[in-house]
């Protein structure tokens, strides 16, 4: 005889659920398929994958792709550009929005707030071939707004595009560009959510609206600075890919070569594609990034109370 | 309260440097747009600086001529509508489920939807995944498998959880509502905000992306509008007979070089209008939405 007491509880239990299982049943078969199947890809890492053969049909060869990716020339060359354009990015383009949120929530006249945040949030959405469209059209050095005014001051023109040397500075800083208005979104609710009487005890006591930035308003806001801060420094190996692709040429290589550009000419653009080795890199790129955001995680934990988990 | 001299030396120095940050953002705007509307002599000659030179419509003209730029936007309108709608629908009903604390999965089910934040197969592995679904080169590829990002499912969860009172689940419950029920009457009804945001952000997005149709597509018919315009923008690459179609006497290369130019500045204005029209009508929406997404998300 069936226990009752079970059946009874399961019962209740699939009452109690099955709708909101079923709600959620596709996406995530979806998540399923589109993100999990692929780590079963994974493993051609460590085989040389012939189509013929299949994933699973493959031969092994152990780490033979990492090593020969740690040994070329390559390896190298994108690790360093990858580290040193996210860093540029990241020490340019964190503060950018923090000040403008801070200097926003200052702002006493609203119609002028709410115009600077219109205009500075609209560059988010214009797509990156779009951004770097005006960004070669704004630097061409025959008929550029910037070389223009250059002559126009009596200079030489430049060919920004050309030289490999500007080539982080652009990227960086057609970033900023892009992207401070709405980047600057999560800090001003933050700054929104600074307990009010905060300030009129502050006022009372004659504090300056200066003090009250240093004193109040960016101590409220630093556990939403060290959680992004967390975020950015842990993803600091996922380079902005379409950008570099779309900036990239033969002139400036050896600056904008970066792991997942090399990942995408080594094993989808090439004549020969390397799917095994490309994914090797991949593979090199995802662990870094996953031990940095544990890593940056732990150091936050124990440092302060902000941490991500 | 009267001001003190120092904190009106600070709100003046403040509303300069926000000015500033407004002309650094506006400018390079308005000089595009400004160009787009110049003769292309003007554009070459570096004569524009800030209003139009000897307005024109000529380069719009020329880009409605071209069939390429044509066949993308309607592409990328068919893919933009399809994955919006598909994306929105699978969005709320990941989001709704995982929003409920007294759901008995919430916590695996979202355990596994964060962890693909995190880390992921790889472009090798999801390309071999696509082409084994056999989506390569097919309208498909361009709307499914962009149709579903964790980021806005917590955004949404996020929103759920702080717009909807339990007491209003408690009560419908007690009343026997069923959890479809709730989820259609009074949900979605209270979500509107939400959807409109993450509806804007993958809109956004699919009109935006080029990098999946750059490696899934390979007949030009099925391009989305920006594939075509990185062969014109960044590739400086156009069909020779797109140009000589224009309204004026092409003879000198000069010309054909300057209305060129020109076409590259309408062709950033066109590519940009549709989604910077519909974002200041939203704005309030999503600014209101990703304030609550993150703030306890």
């Amino acid at each position: 005889m069936p226990d009752n007491k079970t059946y009874f509880y399961i019962k209740k239990w699939i009452d109690k659920n099955w709708q909101l299982t079923l709600m959620v049943i596709l996406p995530l078969s979806f998540i399923i398929l589109f993100h999990y199947v692929p780590m079963y890809g994974i493993q051609i890492a460590f085989k040389n994958y012939r189509a013929v053969d299949g994933i699973w049909g493959s031969k092994w060869v152990g780490f033979d792709h990492f090593i020969k990716f740690f040994k070329s020339y390559q390896f190298i060359r994108v690790t360093r550009n990858t580290i040193m354009l996210s860093l540029y990015s990241l020490i340019a383009g964190f503060p950018v929005p923090i000040i403008l949120a801070i200097a926003l929530n200052c702002c006493k006249n609203i119609k002028f707030k709410k115009t600077v945040q219109l205009v500075t949030y609209a560059p988010h959405f214009i797509s990156v071939v779009v951004l770097m469209g005006m960004v070669i059209q704004i630097l061409s050095p025959k008929y550029g707004l910037l070389n223009n005014l250059i002559k126009a001051l009596g200079g030489e023109e430049v060919l920004f595009m050309a030289e490999g040397r500007y080539f982080r500075s652009i990227y960086v800083w057609s970033g900023i560009w892009q992207n401070m208005g709405f980047s600057a979104i999560i800090y001003i609710s933050a700054l929104s959510s600074v307990d009010p009487t905060l300030h009129e005890a502050a006022i009372v006591d004659g504090a300056s609206r200066l003090k009250r930035v240093f004193y109040i308003d960016i101590p409220c806001i630093v556990p939403t600075i060290v959680i992004l801060l967390i975020l950015n420094l842990g993803s600091i190996m996922n380079v902005g890919f379409e950008k570099v692709l779309l900036l990239q040429n033969p002139t400036n290589t050896e600056y904008s070569e970066v792991i997942s550009t090399l990942i995408y000419k080594q094993g989808l653009a090439s004549a020969m594609p390397q799917y095994s080795y490309s994914t090797a890199i991949g593979i090199f790129n995802s662990l870094v990034n996953f031990f940095l955001i544990v890593g940056v995680n732990t150091i936050a934990r124990k440092l302060g109370e902000t941490s991500l988990w | 309260m009267r001001e003190s001299r120092s904190d009106r030396i600070f709100y003046m120095v403040n509303n300069i440097f926000l000015f500033i940050i407004l002309i650094i953002v506006l400018y390079p705007m308005i000089y595009i747009v400004s160009c787009s509307f110049s003769n292309p002599r003007s554009v070459t000659s570096g004569a524009v600086w800030l209003w139009p030179v000897e307005p024109t419509l000529l380069g719009y003209k020329t880009i409605f001529e071209n069939k390429d730029i044509l066949t993308g936007y309607t592409n990328s309108a068919y893919y933009t509508i399809c994955g919006t709608t598909l994306a929105v629908i699978l969005t709320v009903l990941a989001a709704y489920p995982l929003s409920r604390k007294d759901y008995a999965l919430r916590n695996p089910i979202m355990l596994i939807f964060t962890f693909t934040m995190f880390f992921g197969g790889g472009l090798i592995p999801t390309y071999l995944l696509m082409s084994n679904l056999g989506l390569i080169n097919t309208r498909a590829v361009m709307i499914i498998p962009g149709a579903l990002s964790v980021y806005n499912v917590i955004v949404t969860r996020t929103y759920f959880q702080s717009t909807i009172p339990i007491e209003l689940l408690e009560a419908s419950q007690i009343d026997g509502c069923s959890d479809f029920t709730f989820f259609r009457k009074v949900a979605l009804p209270l979500s509107k905000a939400i959807i409109a945001v993450i509806a804007l952000f993958y809109a956004v997005g699919y009109w935006n992306s080029y990098f999946s149709a750059l490696i899934y597509l390979h007949d030009r018919e099925k391009y989305p509008l920006q594939l075509f315009l990185r062969e014109i923008l960044i590739q400086n690459t156009i069909d020779a007979e797109a140009l000589s179609k224009g309204q004026m006497s092409i003879e000198d290369m000069a010309a054909r070089q300057s209305l060129f130019e020109l076409l590259k500045y309408s062709l950033i204005i066109v590519a940009s209008i549709p989604v910077l029209c519909i974002y200041p009508f939203i704005q309030k929406y999503f600014v209101k939405g990703v304030m609550i997404g993150s703030l306890k998300g």
